[in-house]
Order: structure tokens, then sequence, then C-alpha cells
């Protein structure tokens, strides 16, 4: 409601301005001033906001000795610059181009995993009767606030054991198992809002379990799935931790092969800020796409 | 966008539903079925490590012998601990309250301008990336040199505007100069000058792109009665050399607005600035002073902060830190300001309340309870901040800035000391069992309704 015509100035207010009597001329340029500050402040904030972007792009468009020589702003003067050299380099190099495909191959699995596993149990919680349901279900909401930070040193010596560290299914295990909280407390929320007569008419149909589950329940999931998968998706794609520790030089996403440049961060600009841009080009897509589920997922997040 | 779709997604955690009978009658086998993926997963995953963290964290690094509480005693010893102990209480303390402070002030202000929902797009936009890139990013911005980084180069220009910077650094006297440095960067003549007397004060070393501007060919002084005149350039020209040592060349270009002063017993009796060409003059006051080039006209130019110096490593660290994640806070905290109700403001303001008190009086405590959460979940996501520190901190002053789970992660995979990054776990999951207990609870009613 924020942007609709209700409070939309600041300014002296537009309904019925005649019915103001009350208000002096006075307390009208008062407030006209305050509007025309909360508008100076609020594009200078935005300006705060954007410009490091900005710079990071700019720095990736400009050859590496005219960024040892000054500063991305630079290009606003001298355009001649501008050169997508850093990224033909960038993408000819076998290293980054194959860890961007591990990002995908982490990030696509474990989004869809969480989803599967996350549904069939949430589909549990909200529908099905067992012993001990409720219970079973806060236990897993509890877990929800537990830090990766504590699974690291345990998992790194499970997967050792099993012969999975450093592989890519390693990585995509470790995130579906931090990633299941959140998706069975989310799913089962909504579940349990489908109505119930719903499911008792599919019931007097005769259908099953398994085939309530795919042809009633999950075609109404549609949004509570799209606000998890966009969640996890993004939190998967945008992971250094977990990847740095689980993940070899095979298996490496492209967190992992950026960090592993900036160490020497004045040297190799010309790898990371083109390398962070293309790292950051398909979450901000998926953001820009599906900010709607994005936002509703972060707010059912809110404890992660 | 972000204002409507929030307001639509507080709806989780709803009741379920009021009869626990399962629809289809299930057994407990199929349910079973259902669950054992996410169950098998969750406990390999999850619970077990719990277990074994806790387990491990009472053994010694090797993990043969059993090493009591000596782990956790390395919490409050170790000295790489302490200090990641003592930034995350600033973390913790000031990281939250900034974020959902800035995320308060622009969800009210947004609402007063129409393209608030670009402004909040724009804001929120950050948590939609990684950490690594807004870590290299802000790398790019702290950047220590002023003609790089973003940040010192506003930094210095609003220094500069205010202080004046000085003309002529790291010039000083060449071969068989008649100055001799006086301490404090200044630099004094060895012998004192009389009245009618013409002095020479040259110099070397400024170099030519950062003479003054207006710097002209050096003329050299012009005897006057009564008066001292003098003439202070740049003995040196580039390509050229010295020329005539010590006396003034064509080519050799005066120092502009150089300040000196007349010093007699300690005491400035009389200054002078130089013209275009080198040229001053002092009056009959001067007369027996010595003639001194005060330091000011020497300091380095001013170069900014050291952002990611030891000192500022912390708040630059979590300056990043609250550009990814006051979106956040804004975005929730929209949300909360949409379900208000309206009357109650339209009411107050009838009354005759300004805007300030609208805020302080009725917007804030009816927000507070989203206000607490945003700042919960921000305590709770900054208890585990790893990425941005161990980013943009470079190596030289990473133990600074160092936080627990860096910490965890260095004496555990680079140490090789799992039991005390055991303990390190333990203690951060402690520091979460309160939310977890008051996630839990408050889940309870709702799901017993």
């Amino acid at each position: 409601m924020s942007t609709d015509a209700g409070s939309v100035t600041g300014a002296a207010p537009p309904p019925a301005p005649a019915a103001e009597d009350g208000r002096s001329l006075g307390s009208r340029i008062v407030e006209w001033v305050n509007g025309g500050l909360v508008r100076v402040f609020l594009v200078v904030v935005g300006l705060f906001w954007l410009v490091p972007t900005i710079g990071l792009f700019l720095a990736s468009l400009r050859a590496p000795q005219d960024m040892a020589a000054d500063g991305w702003w630079k290009v606003f003067t001298e355009p001649s610059q501008l050169t997508f050299g850093a990224y033909e380099t960038l993408l000819e190099n076998d290293d980054i181009t194959g860890s961007l495909l591990n990002t995908a191959y982490i990030t696509v699995p474990s989004t869809v995993l969480v989803v599967v596993i996350g549904s069939l149990a949430g589909y549990a919680f909200a529908w099905m009767e067992f012993p001990g349901r409720d219970w079973w279900f806060l236990a897993v909401v509890g877990l929800l606030v537990v830090p990766v930070q504590v699974a690291l040193i345990p998992i790194a010596e499970l997967f050792g054991g099993i012969g999975i560290f450093g592989s890519l299914t390693g990585v995509v295990l470790f995130h579906v198992g931090f990633g299941l909280p959140f998706a069975v407390f989310l799913l089962r929320n909504f579940f349990a809002e489908i109505p119930r007569e719903l499911l008792e008419a599919a019931r007097l149909d005769g259908a099953g379990e398994l085939r309530l589950f795919v042809r009633v329940v999950m075609p109404l999931a549609g949004p509570a799935i799209a606000a998890l998968g966009i969640f996890q998706f993004l939190w998967v794609w945008n992971d250094l931790l977990v990847a740095l520790i689980f993940s070899d030089a095979e298996s490496q996403p492209i967190t992992v092969a950026l960090q592993t440049q900036v160490r020497q961060f004045g040297n190799n600009i010309d790898v990371l800020a083109p390398g962070a841009f293309i790292s950051m080009v398909i979450p901000l897509v998926v953001f820009f796409a599906f900010q709607r589920q994005f936002v509703s997922g972060v707010m059912a997040g809110a404890v992660k | 966008m972000a204002s409507d779709t929030a307001a639509g997604a507080s709806k989780t955690a709803p009741a379920a539903p009021r009869s626990r009978k399962s629809v289809t009658g299930t057994r407990t086998t199929v349910a079973a079925l259902f669950l054992l993926p996410a169950l098998v997963l969750l406990g390999a995953l999850v619970v077990y490590p719990i277990g074994y963290s806790v387990i491990r964290s009472f053994y010694d690094q090797s993990g043969d012998g059993f090493a009591g509480l000596d782990n956790y005693r390395a919490l409050f010893t170790d000295d790489g601990i302490r200090t990641a102990l003592k930034n995350n209480v600033v973390w913790v303390v000031f990281a939250p309250t900034v974020a959902t402070a800035l995320g308060l002030v622009f969800a009210v202000l947004t609402e007063r301008v129409r393209w608030g929902t670009a402004f909040k797009l724009v804001v929120f936009m950050p948590m939609a990336i990684s950490m690594l890139a807004a870590g290299i990013i802000f790398r790019l911005v702290y950047d220590q040199d002023p003609d790089k980084g973003v940040a010192n180069a506003v930094w210095v220009g609003v220094h500069d505007t205010f202080a004046q910077s000085s003309a002529f650094p790291k010039a000083h006297p060449g071969r068989e100069s008649p100055l001799e440095p006086a301490g404090g960067g200044a630099f004094v003549t060895k012998g004192t000058v009389s009245a009618g007397d013409t002095v020479t004060l040259p110099l070397v070393g400024v170099a030519p792109d950062v003479m003054p501007d207006d710097a002209k060919p050096a003329a050299p002084p012009e005897p006057e009665a009564d008066r001292i005149t003098g003439t202070t350039w740049q003995d040196f020209t580039r390509g050229k050399g010295v020329g005539t040592l010590n006396g003034v060349d064509a080519s050799e270009l005066g120092y502009a607005g150089m300040r000196i002063e007349a010093v007699k017993d300690g005491e400035v009796v009389e200054t002078a600035t130089a013209g275009a060409d080198g040229t001053f003059s002092f009056s009959a006051k001067a007369d027996g002073a010595q003639l001194r080039l005060p330091g000011s006209n020497f300091k380095e130019p001013y170069n900014g902060l050291d952002w990611l110096g030891p000192s500022l490593v912390t708040p630059a660290v979590i300056g990043s830190y609250v550009w990814m994640w006051a979106g956040f806070a804004m975005v929730l905290i929209a949300a909360g300001l949409a379900g208000m109700p309206r009357e109650l403001l339209e009411a107050a303001r009838v009354d005759g309340a300004n805007e300030w008190q609208v805020f302080r009086r009725i917007t804030v405590p009816l927000l507070a309870p989203v206000l607490a959460v945003v700042t919960v979940t921000l305590m709770i996501n900054v208890l585990k901040v790893f990425d941005l520190v161990f980013i943009i901190a470079p190596g030289s002053s990473q133990d600074d800035a160092n936080v627990l789970a860096l910490e965890l992660y260095r004496k555990g995979f680079a140490a090789d000391q799992p039991g005390i990054a055991s303990a390190i776990a333990v203690f951060l999951l402690l520091l979460v069992i309160p939310v977890m207990w008051f996630n839990v609870r408050r889940l309870r009613r709702e799901v017993r309704r």
C-alpha cells in the first residue's frame, strides 16, 4: 500500500486542501521543505547503495593497467577505456568456466532435492497421522537456527569416511541437510492451509496417499514451492563456506574459485571484478524475475 | 513490489487443521516412508554433528585423550579466539541495530515518495548477491589509495575542502644549500638576514606534476633599500638538471604560494608568501632574523583513512554487512507498516501531533514486535558471519578482524585443532539455543490448537 495515492509525497496532503483551514501557510512551507529533504536524503542513500556495485561493474570493464593507474570513475571522462577484454579472457579460462558449471551442478540438485524431500515430509506433518507427529515437527523446527559451523568438522570426517569428501555429492548433501528444516517448516505450514474438503473429496474418489500428494497437494503448492525454491537456490548459489570445505579443485564452485584469487587482490582485479560480476548475474536475474517469491521466502525464513 | 508482496507473505505458521485425524486414515508405515528421506538426512547431517561436536569438544586435538574443559578454557585464553570473541560482541551490538535502524528509517520515509518502490529495490538488491561478491565489491570501495578506492576518494575530497593541503610535498634543500632542516619538517637559513640583502631559498624534489598551476619561471631577487627581498624556487628542471647551483635559471619555476617566516630569537616577527615567480619581501622588522620555511609547506598530501588497517577493519566490514542487510530489515518493517491501522496515525495527526511525535509515539511502539524479530534474526545471522570478514580483511589485518566463525574455520581446517574448533562450534550453538527454544514454544502453541 505504501506506493498508492494516500501518502503520495509527504508535501501538503493533496486531499481537499480547502478543508485544511487550520493549516497556516508557514506550516505548509515547513512540510514542503521536509518533503524535499526526504527526497534528497533518499536519493543520496540510493546512490550510496548503488555506487559500490556500479564501481565493480565499471572496474570489470577496464583494462588491468588502467585499474592499476586510477579509479573506475575515470571512465566517465575517458569512456574509450571501456573494454570487454577481461570478460573474454575470463571465459577462456577453464578454471572459471568449469567452476561456473560446478555452481550449477551443486545448486540445481540441492534445490530440487530440498523441495521434493521437504514436500514429502511437510505433507506428512500436515495431513498424516502417526505417533508423536507434533513432537517430530517441533524437533525439526528447532533445527532451523542451528549454525552450519557446528557441522563442518563432523561432516568433513563423515564424508572422508565414506569417500565423498571433495565431491559434488558431498557439497549437495550438506546443502540439502541444512536446507531441510526451513523447507519442512515452510511447506508444512502451507499444506496445513489446504482446505480439508479438497483432500477428502479426492479420497472419496479413491485416491491413495501418494496420488493425493502428487495430484492434489503439489499442484496447489506452487507459491510455497516457488518461495522455497528461489530462497534455496540463492542460498546455495551464493555459498562460500560449505564449498570451501567440502569441494576440491575439481568440484569447486565459482565462489571458491574466486576466493583463491582474493589473496593477491591488487594484482588480479581483472579476474576478480568480471568473475564476481558473472557470479552475480544469475542471482540478480532470479531476484528481479521472482522478487515476490524471494521476498516471501526471506520473510518466512526470518529466523533461519 | 516489495511492500505488497511482503504484506502477502507474512502468513507463515498457520494453525494446523483442528482435527488431528488423517484425511486418508494412513497407516504409520506410509507416513514413515514420506518422512524417511528428510529424517535420515536431518539425522545424519544436522543432529549427529551436534552430538559429535559436543563430545569432540571434550577431547584433545588428536581426538585420543579426554581433555575435560581445556578446549573451553582456550576460548578465553587463546589470543586469536579472544579477539574473535571481542569482535563478535562488537558485531552483535552494532551490525543488527544499525541495519534495523536504517531499515526503519528507509521504510518510513519511502512511504512518502512516489518512487519508494524503486528505492526499496535498490537497497534490497544486495541481499541477492553472494557475500563473496559483496566482499570483492567492498575491497574495491575500501582501497587505501584515494585515486582508486571510492571511500577514500570521497573522504579525502571532503577533508581537503576543509583543510588546506600543502603545496610542496617532499621539497628539500639540495647540495650546498643555504637552508638546513629545523625540526617539524621546517627548513631555516643557516645565517641571519639584514635589511637591503637579497636571499635565495632554493629547494629541490617537488614532482613537476604537483607544482602549483600558477607557478611562473622564477625571478632573481631585486635588492631594495630597507627591505629584505628574496626568491624561493625549484632549483632543478626536468631534463636539464640543476643548472647554476643555488642560482636562478630561466627554466626553473618559482614556488608560488610558499609561506616564509622571519624568526628572531625563536619568535616569528613577520611572515610572507611567495609570488608566482617565487619572489617575496620582508620589511626592516625582519632585520637580523633567520628565514624559515615552516613544515606546513611540505606535509605529505592527506591520503585518507586506512579502512582495512587494524583499527578500522571491523567497522569497515560491518559497514559492508549493513549495506547487504539493511534491505532485509527495511522490507520486513515495511510489511509491518503496511499492516498498521492508518486511522490511528491520522487521528494523532488531526490531534496536532507532528510527524516526529507520530513516529516516536505511535509507529515505533506498534512496530516493536517486528523490530524485535528483525533484530534477533540479524543477531543470529551476525554470529555466523564468515565470508565478509574472510574476503574483505586483507591478510595483514585479518587477525584484528577475526570473528568466531572465521576462527573456527582456521582452527579446524588450517591449524588442525578440531578440539578447540568444536568448542567454538558448541559455543555458537549455545548462543542460538534461546532463539531455538523461542521458535519451538511459539510454534507449539499454534500446532496444538
